[in-house]
């Protein structure tokens, strides 16, 4: 039995770090020329929402070997809290975001109890039946506006002098949030817990064995994951200025589940890489109607049948690098 | 709180019904999950795909009910074959979860090309004509419609338990789940089999939609929502039992009607709140075993 998810061979663990920062400057100067180069800003943020949301999906997918089918109530739990308190309490926005990702964390923390109690093909039926709960409840919820959700919400000052308004300064705020969460899951993956997570995925009960409470190690990833899903939930609040019920939907779940494994699950770059090509064909096809759907489905079948590394995974595999 | 007794019974056969599509769909994929070891996440597009094929068979072919309650399924089931033979066979061996990515992506590519030519919007499908009306019960009004469904579906779910836990066939799979290589030595072909039980467990969910058609109406969507209200299903029942699956289905429908009664605002969510509470008293699930 094979895994979710291979490492790609690392001939020292110097060389890989090596590998993985050089990779990690090349992002970051892309990223911070964007505005220069006219590209519309707004897609690379919504992109960048989005790959911080796979990352933090593939933290727990790609590391732990726990594939969640229902990410998106992080992301549609912090959006509707950080526009609520945006909106009706009026909070500046870097507390309308702390609000957000404690709402994620307190629901990772309520979830998680529930669905680590069981693994493998469970896990995913269990996330996906918690997401649909909280779909029906966010439904009925008066605060959350159902339908209509919330729109039109005030983007403000942040820190009290960087105007969110301006979209380039609103584009570096995201960028940085996006930096931010990268590294810290950068971090936890080259940490004694993430080699611990890795250990869990390949053979849990020899884990068990060794002496190390595995529910403890996953539901702390599962906990952690939701928490950076949900800055990604509250970052996407100012890009959007909305709050809706397509983000707490079951299709927003399977599509964070597409982008990453198109990129690479276990991959340190594939969900960002993923994510852009997702959201890009998004945009192209916008046009298509349902045939988008039809599509991802394709690339779903295609993925799985023939290409399980994903973009990075394979470009790693070649090179013999690890990315 | 009085308790008007022709509503209850009412929201309990609706309740009931609802139990009897849980009890086909969630039977149809632990068969299914014992054999190939996926969770096949394209139930519900075929379950869909069932409903259609009855469409279809009337309004184009002119043939009716009582056949496409026989044609469909089978149609179906053969479709369902060919998805095994073509792309689910290749994923032996590897990670579970990998039979899930790619029947979600078969679920996509159903649902969205039928949402293309068809639309959200429901197709009406007359109920026939020998099962309108309906019967005066004395404390209720019981369409005879719903009730053919409720038996019919009860009928078809034992037949199948019987077939798979009391005949020498289902002596075959049932030792095929347990050590598929085993009784390949024993001369079995076993991934004919596997394709034969993929092919019953879709019959199954296009059986229920066939009989959902003049109910529920024909939908594209119709089956991507409940296919989510079945998955907590089986996590409350378990795949371990054919019997389990049944009953647990049947439970959790009047489970619902109930709740549609009390409190309809939590009609929609009582199926999951019910999985979250078995999860904490009894993570196995009520009949399954530890996984």
């Amino acid at each position: 039995m094979t895994t979710l998810t291979e490492d790609t061979p690392r001939s020292s663990d110097n060389r890989a770090i090596g590998d993985e920062m050089i990779g990690f400057i090349v992002m970051a100067v892309l990223l911070a020329i964007v505005p220069l180069t006219g590209i519309y800003p707004f897609f690379v943020m919504q992109g960048l929402c989005f790959a911080l949301m796979a990352c933090a999906f593939n933290l727990l997918v790609g590391y732990g070997g726990l594939l969640s089918f229902g990410h998106a109530m992080f992301l549609g739990t912090a959006g509707y809290c950080s526009a609520h308190a945006l909106k009706v309490w009026g909070l500046p926005p870097e507390l309308g975001i702390v609000v957000g990702v404690i709402a994620a964390a307190g629901l990772g923390i309520v979830t998680g109890v529930v669905a680590i109690r069981r693994q493998g093909i469970y896990f995913a039926m269990i996330t996906l039946a918690l997401s649909q709960l909280l779909y029906f409840i966010y439904l009925q919820a008066p605060f959350t506006h159902g339908e209509d959700g919330i729109q039109g919400i005030p983007q403000g000052k942040m820190f009290g002098f960087l105007d969110l308004s301006d979209p380039i300064t609103l584009y570096y705020v995201i960028m940085f949030g996006f930096l931010f969460g990268f590294l810290v899951i950068y971090r936890v993956i080259n940490s004694p817990f993430g080699e611990v997570l890795k250990s869990i995925r390949e053979n849990e009960q020899r884990a068990i064995s060794l002496g190390y409470k595995t529910d403890h190690y996953k539901f702390m990833a599962y906990v952690l994951s939701g928490t950076l899903a949900g800055l990604a939930g509250s970052l996407k609040v100012f890009v959007a200025q909305n709050a809706s019920l397509t983000d707490v939907h079951w299709t927003m779940s399977g599509e964070i589940v597409l982008m990453t494994l198109v990129g690479g699950l276990g991959t340190v770059f594939g969900p960002v890489v993923g994510a852009f090509v997702i959201i890009a064909m998004q945009q192209y096809l916008a046009g298509f109607g349902q045939w988008v759907t039809v599509i991802q489905g394709a690339i779903f079948v295609v993925c799985v049948l023939t290409f399980r590394r994903g973009v990075i995974g394979e470009i790693a595999h070649y090179f013999k690098r690890s990315l | 709180m009085s308790i008007s007794l022709p509503a209850l019974s009412a929201q309990l056969l609706v309740g009931l019904i609802n139990g009897s599509f849980y009890a086909l769909l969630s039977l149809g994929l632990a068969v299914i999950f014992g054999m190939l070891n996926i969770i096949n996440f394209a139930h519900g597009a075929v379950y869909m795909m069932g409903a259609f094929c009855a469409y279809f068979l009337l309004n184009i072919f002119g043939i009716g009910y009582w056949p496409a309650l026989i044609i469909a399924p089978i149609v179906v089931g053969i479709f369902g074959m060919v998805m095994e033979r073509t792309m689910l066979k290749w994923l032996t061996g590897l990670d579970h979860l990998y039979g899930l990515l790619l029947t979600f992506g078969l679920a996509l590519i159903i649902q969205g090309i039928f949402q293309n030519y068809f639309g959200s919007s429901g197709l009406p499908y007359a109920i026939p004509s020998e099962l309108q009306g309906g019967m005066n019960l004395g404390f209720m009004f019981l369409p005879i419609y719903r009730g053919w469904v409720i038996v019919c579906s009860l009928v078809v779910c034992i037949a199948t338990w019987y077939a798979i836990e009391r005949t020498r066939l289902g002596a075959y799979l049932r030792a095929a789940t347990e050590n598929p290589t085993l009784v390949r030595a024993f001369g079995i072909n076993v991934p004919r089999m596997i394709t034969l039980t993929y092919g019953l467990g879709v019959g199954l969910a296009a059986l229920a939609g066939v009989l959902s058609a003049p109910i529920n109406q024909v939908r594209p969507l119709m089956g991507a929502d409940l296919i989510i209200v079945v998955f907590a299903v089986v996590v409350i029942g378990g795949m371990g039992s054919i019997m389990g699956s049944i009953i647990t289905g049947f439970s959790l429908g009047i489970i619902e009607g109930l709740t549609k009664y009390f409190y309809p605002e939590a009609s929609n969510t009582v199926v999951f709140v019910f999985m979250v509470l078995v999860l904490l008293v009894k993570p196995a699930g009520l009949t399954g075993r530890a996984t």
